[in-house]
């Protein structure tokens, strides 16, 4: 049996979760981290365009950091990470040294690379495999302002590096449930043509790949949820015909019930029957659940087919610039005067000749989240919320300078300036296209620390 | 008679590009013969159109007694470009247990989760 655990859902979870999941399952066998979403790697290309030794999730340096004396004291747990980001190489020569500062030398070091497109994308634009799959639109009409493109790679380097004797494999764009898979298909030497056992172990992999998401985070009944502020992060516990148990720790909080389970597994799916990674097109509609009770669920049944030719990518673009403010207006018709605020501040900016592209109030506390779907409540206070966007910075900038003089001439009641002037940030659009499994070579090699 | 979504489901979304994804999950059988029957994509179209929300499509998933659904352009430009205090479609869950769905009144006791 293998038992992989996650213990990083995003980049910005807790940074502690990887050695206190590690001190808590001693006999892990693989520790996956998950570090990117959709527009990650545009922030790493912004910290590489200042530094080119950057351009990767720094937080994982310190991960690394904090398992070595786990390592020293005898774990043999291996770690897998997409931290890499654009530049897993400059990450991995991180991670060696800061372990050679503590003193933990013997360890491999695998790299993953190969995933960044951005240079056939640049050059080829026009072709129709790189249209916007959301929007249908032709690549070149952003193809000047390209900032990453990456392709969402499978397990298969993965494994090469665990062949090569890697300890830790630092990835770029492999997809995060491929993350789970490849030490799977390590451990077990499953063929790739097995498409059930890697669907199933990909399941696996979409389960895990949030973190706390499935052990209790972000559940409808979250209230209800036990010792919540200690949640345990998820282990699997993987057999040979590819079946297995979702889990936590024993004595951390949060659980593992099909409730959970099933809620994670409807995350960010699309079509149940036919889920498609790049490993395999994954049927989620023949698995079965069964809660074996102590925060134990098993899943088997799961059907897999051949993948598709092509790997999915996602694509960032250069989108002008956005910046949010906001400010507290409390008493009687709060939510009127919000908005008359916020209307205020666009009014004052079009009379200083700064018409902005885009604008949105918001009156947080009135159904913001879900705007003409409720009916808004009448309320004593509520939050001003006013988020900007525009192709110029310094149209951004003079919106950013608006909001303080409210202070002393809006409504009665009106607070909370404490954050400061808004902060002008770039905006990167988000492309998702396909690209030919043909174009894209990944390859691995492993360093010695 | 006229039920919260809600009383008979739980939910959970999440954002891919500028559309979310929703699943809504019965707690029962009985519940998910009704939400398969009443919760329909025309419905929850019909329920997130104030946030522009495009042609809605809907799965059945009936070994999770679930439905899924995808909902196009409901973020308003999505993650990066949503100037919406919720550009990632994380509450689109919690909205749609707010809905009110019109039901058989004799099918609600078996629908409903057993405490």
């Amino acid at each position: 049996m293998l038992r992989i655990g996650n213990a990083q859902g995003f980049w910005g979870d807790s940074v502690d979760a990887p050695a206190t999941l590690l001190s808590q399952q001693p006999d892990l066998d693989y520790l996956t981290l998950d570090y990117l979403a959709e527009v990650s790697l545009s922030i790493m290309a912004a910290q590489r365009a200042k530094d080119p030794s950057l351009g990767y999730a720094r937080d994982f340096v310190d991960v690394v950091k904090s398992l070595a004396p786990l390592w020293q004291a005898g774990s043999t747990c291996k770690l897998i990470a997409n931290a890499g980001g654009l530049n897993p190489r400059a990450c991995a020569m991180a991670c060696a040294d800061a372990l050679r500062e503590a003193g933990c030398t013997g360890k491999r070091i695998g790299i993953v690379s190969g995933d960044d497109v951005l240079p056939i994308l640049r050059a080829r634009a026009g072709e129709s495999q790189f249209t916007n799959l959301d929007t249908g639109e032709s690549l070149a009409t952003v193809s000047d302002r390209l900032v990453t493109a990456n392709a969402y790679v499978g397990g298969a380097p993965v494994v090469d590096a665990l062949q090569q004797g890697a300890d830790i494999v630092i990835t770029g764009r492999v997809a995060d449930p491929c993350l789970i898979a490849g030490p799977a298909v390590h451990h077990y030497g499953w063929s790739w043509d097995d498409h059930d056992r890697i669907a199933s172990a990909l399941v696996a992999g979409h389960l895990i790949e949030c973190g706390t998401q499935v052990t209790g985070g972000i559940s409808t009944n979250w209230l209800d949820v036990p010792n919540a502020g200690n949640i345990g992060f998820p282990v699997i516990e993987l057999h040979d015909d590819a079946s297995f148990v979702v889990t936590k720790p024993n004595g951390t909080g949060g659980w593992v019930n099909e409730r959970t389970v099933k809620e994670q597994l409807v995350y960010e799916i699309g079509d149940p029957g036919d889920y498609i990674t790049p490993d395999a097109r994954v049927s989620l509609l023949s698995l079965k659940l069964e809660d074996l009770g102590n925060d134990r669920v098993r899943v088997r049944g799961v059907k897999g087919n051949p993948p598709t030719d092509s790997y999915k990518v996602s694509a960032t673009y250069r989108d002008g610039y956005w910046a949010q403010g906001m400010l507290t207006v409390f008493g009687r018709d709060a939510e009127k005067k919000a908005r008359r605020s916020g209307e205020i501040i666009i009014e004052r900016l079009r009379n200083a000749g700064v018409v902005l592209e885009a604008h949105n109030i918001e009156c947080l506390g009135a159904g913001a989240c879900a705007p003409g779907i409720l009916p808004e409540p009448a309320l004593l206070e509520c939050v001003l919320r006013i988020a900007v966007r525009d192709s110029r910075r310094e149209a951004v900038e003079r919106f950013s300078k608006e909001l303080a003089p409210l202070v002393t001439s809006g409504p009665q009641g009106i607070t909370g300036y404490a954050a400061g002037r808004p902060r002008v940030s770039p905006v990167f659009g988000y492309w998702p296209c396909l690209i030919d499994k043909r174009e894209v070579t990944c390859t691995s090699e492993v360093i010695a620390v | 008679m006229k039920i919260r979504l809600g009383e008979i489901a739980y939910a959970r979304s999440g954002d891919k590009g500028s559309g979310a994804t929703l699943g809504i999950i019965a707690h029962t059988p009985d519940g998910y013969t009704m939400i398969k029957a009443f919760v329909t994509a025309e419905a929850v179209e019909a329920y997130f159109k104030p946030m522009g929300c495009g042609p809605v499509r809907r799965f059945e998933w009936e070994n999770l007694l679930a439905l899924q659904f995808a909902l196009p352009s409901v973020l308003a430009g999505g993650g990066s470009r949503s100037l919406r205090i919720d550009s990632q479609g994380k509450t689109i869950g919690q909205a749609v247990l707010e809905m009110q769905i019109e039901v058989p009144e004799h099918l609600v006791a078996n629908a409903k989760p057993i405490a």
